[in-house]
């Protein structure tokens, strides 16, 4: 757990004016990065010797849009996301709750095979600039899952090879995933709209 | 006399459907986990060549049968309704598993609700996913409907279900 700790510290040292926050709940390390300097940290990341994270695990995006405006949903309540920290477990470090300002955030989950530690990188995206840099050059796996937020949340990625839809056919309008996309809406390619 | 020819062509097609119902080749449609209980069924522990329907044809240019197993989205449902266009007549279709009857838990924006909105669908087997004799039962009704189009003359109508929610005890 040590290691773990100085992880995220490593990264605080070495890019001071990028790491807007971080925490780790729970063994998880998290760092929220800024969106100009994610490239640069993530080749860092990927082949200084202390991290070498040479897996990325996966690549998602979060609309938070309308986060926290209603009540949980029953089928959430108890699975105990870190919404609200379990008592039981001291946990110094908790979840500090979507970012400020921004309506998306990318996530890249990072693993090493070779040292075997995990690394969550969070980049907050805002709906008035929604692009931010690929890292597809670094790990090829990108290529794909990037392609994936992009057909979900409409988040563009600067110097992807091949940003097209990858899931949602080529006639389909809008961002499916996204909290204004209404929920009812259908845009079927054959038969009717039901 | 005026009987006579009636009365041998109807048997000829008694003879047809016959044949029909019990040599099936079926077109396996498989887009999802339904795929793995119809395994089970068309393998030797239910075995569905008991029925005549043991030989898929992985062209649709040679089945009879279309089994849709697992859900459809709306990206595949012109595929779909392109192999079905593609299939020679005479051609049944079934809809195998929930999704593919109304399109099950799937009420979102990619999923079709239910292949019977772009296809004519002629036995419905529910199930999430159904079981095999569930399948067998299913493939059964099918071979009667089959029987009775070539004896009767007339496609099968589907029957009225038993209204299962208005009990009329308790009024």
């Amino acid at each position: 757990m040590s290691a773990a700790v100085s992880l995220i510290d490593h990264v605080a040292e070495q890019f001071p004016e990028a790491v807007i926050a971080s925490h780790s709940y729970r063994g998880d390390d998290t760092l929220v990065l800024r969106h100009e300097q994610l490239h640069e940290v993530a080749q860092f990341l990927k082949n200084d010797p202390a991290f070498q994270m040479n897996f990325l695990m996966d690549l998602a995006a979060v609309d938070y849009s309308v986060f926290g405006q209603g009540p949980t949903p029953a089928f959430f309540a108890s699975s105990g996301v870190a919404l609200r920290p379990s008592p039981q477990i001291p946990d110094e470090d908790p979840w500090p709750g979507p970012p400020e300002g921004a309506r998306f955030v990318v996530v890249y989950h990072f693993f090493s095979t070779i040292h075997k530690h995990r690394l969550r990188l969070v980049v907050p995206v805002d709906e008035s600039a929604l692009e931010i840099d690929t890292v597809s050059d670094l790990w090829p796996g990108a290529n794909w899952l990037e392609r994936e937020v992009w057909d979900m949340f409409g988040i563009g990625f600067h110097g992807h090879p091949d940003l097209r839809r990858i899931l949602m056919y080529d006639e389909f309008e809008g961002h499916p995933l996204r909290k204004d996309y209404p929920v009812k809406k259908r845009q079927p390619l054959i038969g009717p709209v039901n | 006399m005026e009987n006579y020819p009636s009365y041998f062509t109807s048997r000829l097609n008694e003879a047809l459907g016959w044949a029909r119902k019990y040599s099936i080749f079926q077109y396996p449609f498989i887009t999802a986990c339904c795929g793995m209980e119809y395994m089970a069924t068309a393998c030797s522990h239910y075995d569905v060549d008991r029925f005549g329907a043991g030989l898929p044809r992985f062209s649709p240019r040679q089945a009879d049968v279309l089994f849709v197993v697992g859900t459809i989205s709306h990206k595949m449902a012109p595929v779909l309704k392109r192999i079905y266009d593609q299939m020679a007549d005479p051609k049944w279709v079934v809809a195998f598993g929930v999704c593919t009857c109304t399109g099950g838990f799937y009420d979102n924006y990619a999923t079709v609700m239910g292949i019977d909105t772009i296809l004519p669908v002629d036995v419905y087997i529910p199930g999430c996913p159904p079981r095999p004799e569930m399948v067998l039962d299913g493939l059964m009704k099918l071979q009667d409907k089959i029987q009775d189009q070539h004896t009767t003359g007339v496609r099968a109508e589907p029957q009225a279900r038993p209204d299962m929610f208005d009990t009329g005890a308790g009024k």
